[in-house]
């Protein structure tokens, strides 16, 4: 992991909703920083390209725009690379990682619709040979707000 | 609510993020065939109509540090899901806090919870903490660590075929 500067964890901190909407927002966050708008700009891509920051972007409340659901499948070890780059290739799969459990691929599917969601749950079901469990959301309880970082 | 095509098409490229310019919604606008008083009008209601949750820098957990995360998931009974699920959500560790479906006999947990933190120990007693304060103890529960990230990206909501050029 990078060491971060205190410029580049406020930027990390502080930002993280209510992003401003006016023509250039990087300015704003340039003018609360005390530095440069390029400062802002080119340290955002210098994270972006580390991998600490995924996006300056949108969250979307889930079932607004379309529909998602938590699919979990029991994959032999042996198996489980190739299983999760068939899952990765999916479009339609935005997070899919490998937890401790005998369930050991997790994974999120979002489409436009429901039919579309359980499409790709019975087209990786089919193609790996394996039961994939489905999880669609009931009732979402936290609003995420982002999540404060603490540095030490 | 109904989302227009034109909304659909703008919630695809602000889930998956800003250009790094200095004006972002220009180019954003430009890409859509759009003005970019329409974006700002359109991203500006989305928020407000609760359709976009958060807009912001979303960083990754896991290149700050954070290097253990674990989904925590519950057997709660159905009539007090909701008033612990509020609860749970409301602690400071939570990150996400969703009712989902039993599948019994795989899966029979119906409440789940996200916790990040920069060491194991510090999310299993995070874990011990919650557990407690909500008067968990007796309730049966599963803890998965993640192990390895395959993935992670923004969600896409266009259909095949609609793909922004």
């Amino acid at each position: 992991m990078t060491t971060h500067s205190d410029f580049e964890r406020r930027l990390l901190d502080e930002f993280q909703s209510e992003f401003p909407l006016v023509s250039q927002p990087f300015a704003v966050l340039a003018a609360r920083l005390a530095c440069s708008e390029a400062a802002v700009i080119e340290t955002l891509r210098a994270l972006r390209d580390e991998g600490a920051v995924s996006r300056v972007g949108a969250v979307i409340a889930p079932h607004v725009a379309g529909r998602s659901t938590l699919a979990a499948m029991a994959v032999p070890p042996d198996r489980l690379e190739a299983v999760a780059a068939l899952v990765n290739a999916y479009t339609e799969v935005n997070h899919n990682y490998e937890r401790e459990h005998r369930l050991n691929l997790w994974f999120v599917v979002t489409a436009p619709d429901r039919e579309t969601v359980e499409t790709v749950l019975r087209d990786i079901a089919a193609r790996t040979d394996l039961a994939v469990i489905d999880l669609p959301l009931e009732q979402a309880f936290h609003i995420d707000l982002g999540f404060p970082l603490r540095w030490n | 609510m109904e989302l227009s095509d034109t909304d659909r098409r703008l919630l695809d490229a602000v889930a998956e993020g800003l250009p790094l310019v200095s004006a972002p919604y220009a180019a954003l606008a430009k890409q859509l065939g759009m003005t970019e008083a329409k974006v700002l009008d359109r991203l500006a209601w989305l928020q407000r109509a609760g359709t976009i949750k958060r807009f912001g820098i979303i960083v990754r957990h896991h290149e700050l540090g954070y290097t253990a995360n674990a989904m925590v998931a519950w057997n709660v009974a159905d009539a007090r899901v909701a008033e612990i699920g509020a609860r749970m959500a409301a602690l400071p560790d939570v990150s996400l806090c969703y009712q989902r479906p039993r599948r019994p006999p795989d899966w029979p947990y119906n409440l789940f919870c996200m916790l990040h933190g920069r060491e194991r120990a510090a999310v299993e007693a995070s874990v011990a903490r919650l557990s407690q304060q909500l008067g968990l103890d007796h309730v049966e529960r599963t803890v998965l660590f993640s192990r390895r990230r395959f993935k992670q990206r923004g969600a896409r909501y266009l259909r095949v075929g609609e793909a922004v050029p």
